[in-house]
């Protein structure tokens, strides 16, 4: 077993934030099953603000680990700050990990990028439909 | 905490009586086995009697074994020693895709030294075909080597079989015994073989010790050159402890082989029943039938490997597993890809070893704590959650 760090196996052993949000405001899915991990994210935005975030992760115990750390970095956090959660500062939050785990961190910052440019996206939409709207009101 | 050690393919414990006969070389039998004077006697003698017991265990002659320093050591010498002493007949070499690494790797390095290697591919149980073999015997092949079972998935190779195939061609067959010898009956005559790897730390004696056994009359090449040790074909000082270890090991594992083999496959079963009964979507890997005795391997979909180590560790319950991320390499062992097992279900490696100190009430125990686990990490799974759905939308 890789040596990992006791935030690593506190993260590991009681993860914070498992799950699906109901509705969410956005997705961020990253990884694939064939590379060895896989971690979906979900988040609720409330005034620019991830009020809610979960995750669901197939995944090592550092997979699992960074998952967790990440959402909890990220709950309460504006968009633009939740941005600059790096790979860098998710693996010091955990003090440390293992070399060949390294690349489960990027996942972490990744899949949640991902969940706000859903996130982003789907307002895009949104807005242009309620403009629309409007037009055709 | 309970604990329940399931990882005899990675080493099995050393048994008391192994350890006893081990202790006087360490203490005040510290000779050397060259030296010519009455401790060096007593070295000798303690080295020659474990060749017997070694022999004996395998149904060679104690002048075929050659002591080495692991299972390894035992697959680099034959494979490079035999293939360097038949050069002048040929160049190719057979193995099997599912080799251990110390086979792969030195054939491997053969290619560098200008041999060409075939791997021939196993089935979806592991099983090597003897027709596929003789298939891609040529005329320069020289060396076949091929497992006797595989430690990981637990298959038992028709070793008998595929040495009737090689004979005919003039060809030299070496099998890797590792996961087999003092764990099922293993006779080198009855398999037909031209030589076979062993390692004590397989059958309750120390590691760091091993013997390649050759048929008489066998040439190889040196592995380590320097003194006379072991009939010249492996220098170094012997490791007269390991050795006399090694020896009293392989005694009682001929001793106690059926009562073990029986006692073993009865956990073995009763696990591999009780998890396909408590756990949904969990694959028994390798043969069904033609298995080794203490092996109990599952691939449990929709989940990782090391994340259920880490969860079965707490438990106190030691297992392993081939899942890409418990491999240093990252990448999910050659076995479960060998046997096309897709690689996000190979990802749910886990593998039970059992051995002789393992009871009714270890496997009940394991029985007990891995639903909970595997539920756990199912829970947190997207691949999981994602399967769920499409049944429900399914329906």
């Amino acid at each position: 077993m890789p040596v990992y760090s006791e935030k690593v196996m506190d993260h590991f052993m009681n993860p914070r934030n498992v799950g699906e949000i109901e509705n969410p405001d956005g997705v961020g899915e990253v990884g694939n099953p064939v590379c060895g991990d896989m971690m979906t994210f979900y988040i609720k935005v409330d005034d620019n603000r991830l009020s809610d975030v979960k995750f669901q992760t197939f995944g090592c115990g550092a997979a699992i680990a960074v998952s967790s750390i990440v959402s909890e970095m990220a709950k309460g956090k504006t968009l633009e700050e939740a941005r600059k959660i790096t790979p860098a500062l998710v693996a010091e939050e955990l003090q440390g990990l293992p070399k060949n785990k390294y690349h489960c961190s990027n996942l972490g910052a990744q899949a949640l990028n991902k969940a706000i440019d859903d996130y982003l996206e789907k307002q895009g939409k949104k807005v242009k439909s309620k403009r629309r709207k409007k037009d055709e009101g | 905490m309970k604990e329940v050690y399931m990882d005899n393919a990675a080493t099995t414990p050393i048994l008391p009586e192994v350890l006893e006969a081990m202790l006087p070389y360490l203490k005040d039998a510290y000779g050397n086995p060259q030296s010519l004077h009455q401790w060096g006697d007593e070295a000798r003698e303690a080295i020659e009697a474990a060749r017997g017991q070694v022999a004996a265990l395998i149904g060679g002659r104690p002048e075929g074994i050659i002591f080495t320093a692991s299972g390894s050591e035992a697959n680099n010498f034959a494979i490079k020693g035999l293939a360097q002493a038949q050069q002048s007949k040929g160049k190719h070499i057979v193995i099997s895709a599912i080799e251990h690494f110390s086979v792969l790797h030195s054939a491997k390095t053969l290619t560098k030294w200008g041999f060409e290697v075939t791997e021939v591919p196993v089935d979806k149980n592991g099983l090597v075909d003897p027709e596929e073999v003789a298939k891609n015997i040529r005329g320069d092949t020289i060396l076949v080597s091929i497992m006797h079972a595989n430690g990981e998935v637990g298959t038992i190779e028709p070793i008998a079989e595929i040495a009737k195939m090689v004979k005919k061609t003039g060809a030299l067959f070496h099998t890797d015994a590792v996961a087999t010898a003092g764990t099922i009956p293993v006779d080198v005559a009855e398999l037909g073989v031209d030589a076979l790897s062993l390692a004590a730390n397989q059958f309750y004696g120390p590691k760091g010790v091993g013997a390649l056994w050759l048929k008489k009359g066998t040439r190889i090449i040196p592995f380590i050159d320097g003194g006379v040790q072991e009939g010249g074909r492996r220098a170094g000082t012997e490791n007269v402890p390991a050795i006399a270890g090694m020896g009293k090991a392989a005694e009682l594992s001929q001793r106690d082989m059926s009562s073990r083999m029986s006692h073993l496959s009865r956990l073995r079963d009763r696990l591999i029943r009780g998890l396909a009964s408590t756990i949904e979507h969990a694959i028994l890997t390798g043969h069904p039938t033609q298995r080794l005795p203490g092996n109990a391997s599952f691939c449990i979909q929709f989940i990782e490997g090391e994340a259920m180590l880490m969860l079965l560790s707490s438990k106190g319950v030691a297992a392993s597993s081939g899942s890409a991320c418990t491999s240093r390499a990252l990448k999910a062992s050659h076995v479960l890809t060998a046997m096309g097992i897709p690689a996000e279900i190979a990802q749910g490696s886990l593998l039970f070893t059992l051995g002789v100190n393992n009871s009714e009430q270890d496997v009940d125990y394991v029985l007990e704590v891995l639903p909970p686990i595997v539920d756990r990490l199912r829970q947190m799974s997207p691949l999981y959650a994602k399967f769920i759905k499409q049944q429900r939308g399914g329906r």
